[in-house]
């Protein structure tokens, strides 16, 4: 039983990762990545709603009637994703403002749908919980890698700190504009995707 | 020759399978195939045969390229000895300057040598850089899925130093080829599979990534600092007056990327392309028709505010890229479309969205690079609708 923990803790790092093999929750990841920070925060949110919004979908799924279940599973996540967005608000007032309509627009994520409907219907609260965090973890871990690359060749800078020294203040490094328009995200998106499948052939779809 | 063929012979079987070199393979058949004519012959069923392979296709282009190589490698110089002979300046700018002075390259507008001389100061690292980088890509991605390299990148290796300004800097052409070259064609899956362009995409990529080197007045003429507006630039700017008259610029004595500023150059190679049938004369004429069409609308709507409603169709004809990418971009039989009258509607496209960009888009002076990129990203889907209307048609005629 632990082991199967695990599995749904760390596969959808690698292994079954949302956006990386699902493909979900892409405008997110092109809207909040141009910068570290945003995309960290961005990141908990999601995480952490995803895995409130699973354990409670979990916790009444055998009172739930099929034919309003997503009305249901909306009203939570509505609900989870207005917290997290006053909870912004109030300790990081200067991200949320950068990050504006995008804490709300979670509830559009499709990966917080994705679960509910795929996993926390039909397995026990601990374990959608889990898979809730586990499936967080994959975006964020895809969220940082964006993130790092734009914020890096597209400013010079990592979490606001300058690591390149930009050619406009007399460094070596020419600012890429490409990085910071969403296209670039895609692209490394695209790349990282073709790199998980190069490392793990079973994800490469059949023609 | 014999002697040669002999060498060759020889070494051969140590890039076959088993041999020592043999991850070495796709390099070996590439200069094998430079060289001599592939031998191999398709043994069973039956095929086209026909002298015109893939090799002989690359090669005309190449060939038909020429011209345009010529007018850069004399225009770049051109233009920075007449900005030098403005300013008064003998020697301004980086190492291009000080290479030239110590080959004894004088400051000459008016002899032709000394002008092709100094662009060749400009055009050949570019192109040097394009070819080993752009290369280096195409013989990795070809040892690694174990197919042989083909004659498509000689093309767009050319192509590619041909839409740079002269000033570019070399690091950048490196990382614009490579992004070309990996991420337009590679990932589709090699020669055949790109959806776009790659030179135009590495173009593309410069551009969006690096502005400040590739748009703007002052990187079309190779010395330091100095700023001159294309005519392009100027026709957009209501207080700019345009300086170029419409023969400088059919000739290609502009400011501009160092093979697109000479329409003249681009018909000859034009010219050759179609009677060889190696470029479709379909998407040229077409891509003319758009783009004459539509700049007589505008010039009949007319505008207060933006003189590019007055541009005529001949102007538009001569400035920017149209020539070179109607010519040599938009004809490139991958990324175009394939149907008779799939060429019609893609080149008709292409020839409105060149105009539309370039008037009415006040961010961007010039729109043939996002035009035909437009255009092959939509080429496949024309094709299927004239591909389904075909299916229809003949199911309708045996029905």
């Amino acid at each position: 039983m632990a082991n199967k923990y695990k599995e749904v803790l760390l596969d959808p790092i690698f292994n079954n990762n949302p956006i990386g093999l699902q493909v979900l929750g892409i405008c997110s990841a092109l809207a909040v990545t141009t910068r570290l920070q945003t995309a960290v925060v961005m990141a908990i949110a999601v995480t952490l709603v995803t895995a409130f919004s699973n354990l409670a979908v979990s916790l009444i799924r055998n009172h739930i009637p099929s034919s309003i279940r997503i009305l249901v599973e909306m009203t939570i996540i509505a609900s989870l994703v207005i917290i997290a967005d006053q909870f912004i608000k109030a300790f990081a007032y200067d991200i949320s403002k950068q990050l504006s309509i995008f804490v709300g627009l979670i509830i559009t994520n499709c990966i917080l749908m994705g679960r509910a409907e795929a996993f926390a219907l039909k397995n026990p609260p601990l374990i959608s919980f889990l898979d809730g965090i586990g499936n967080g973890l994959g975006y964020t871990f895809v969220l940082l890698f964006v993130g790092f690359f734009r914020e890096l060749l597209g400013t010079g800078r990592l979490f606001n700190i300058p690591i390149l020294p930009v050619a406009t203040e007399g460094g070596w490094y020419t600012i890429n504009g490409l990085m910071v328009l969403s296209p670039s995200a895609f692209f490394l998106i695209g790349l990282l995707i073709w790199a998980l499948r190069a490392w793990k052939p079973e994800q490469v779809e059949e023609d | 020759m014999k002697f040669l063929r002999n060498l060759l012979d020889k070494q051969d079987h140590l890039f076959r399978k088993g041999g020592k070199l043999e991850l070495l393979f796709p390099i070996w058949e590439a200069q094998d195939t430079i060289l001599y004519t592939p031998g191999k012959v398709t043994k069973t069923g039956s095929h086209v045969r026909d002298k015109m392979d893939l090799k002989r296709m690359m090669i005309l282009v190449y060939i038909a390229l020429i011209p345009t190589v010529l007018m850069a490698l004399y225009n770049t110089g051109y233009q920075a000895h007449l900005a030098m002979a403005q300013t008064g300046a003998t020697s301004s700018g980086d190492w291009h300057h000080a290479l030239a002075a110590w080959l004894g390259i004088g400051v000459n507008p008016e002899n032709i040598f000394s002008n092709m001389a100094f662009g060749a100061l400009f055009f050949v690292p570019v192109y040097l850089v394009t070819l080993a980088v752009g290369g280096f890509w195409e013989v990795l991605f070809a040892m690694i899925r174990k197919h042989e390299v083909t004659e498509g990148f000689l093309v767009t290796s050319l192509l590619f130093p041909l839409i740079l300004p002269a000033s570019i800097p070399l690091w950048q052409v490196a990382v614009g080829i490579s992004f070309g070259v990996v991420i337009g064609k590679e990932v589709f899956g090699g020669v055949g599979m790109n959806i776009l362009n790659p030179a135009l995409t590495a173009r593309a990529f410069l551009f969006f990534a690096y502005p400040a080197e590739i748009s703007g007045d002052k990187v079309w003429v190779a010395v330091d600092g100095f700023s001159k507006a294309t005519p392009l630039a100027q026709f957009a700017d209501s207080t700019m007056q345009v300086t170029a008259t419409w023969w400088d610029a059919f000739i290609g004595l502009i400011p501009g990327s160092m093979g697109e500023t000479s329409a003249l150059a681009c018909l000859i190679g034009a010219f050759i392309l179609i009677v060889t049938r190696v470029g479709s004369w379909q998407i040229m004429l077409s891509i003319v028709l758009g783009m004459v069409g539509f700049s007589y609308f505008l010039n009949f709507v007319g505008s207060a505010t933006n003189p590019m409603f007055a541009m005529t169709p001949a102007w538009h004809f001569v400035v920017g890229g149209f020539a070179f990418g109607t010519v040599f971009m938009a004809t490139d039989p991958v990324s175009a479309a394939i149907t008779d009258g799939g060429k019609w509607v893609y080149g008709l496209l292409i020839g409105i969205l060149v105009v539309l960009v370039r008037v009415i888009n006040p961010a961007f002076p010039e729109g043939m690079m996002l035009a035909i990129l437009f255009g092959n990203v939509f080429a496949p889907i024309i094709d299927r609708i004239f591909l389904n209307r075909n299916i229809k048609r003949r199911l309708a005629r045996n029905a």
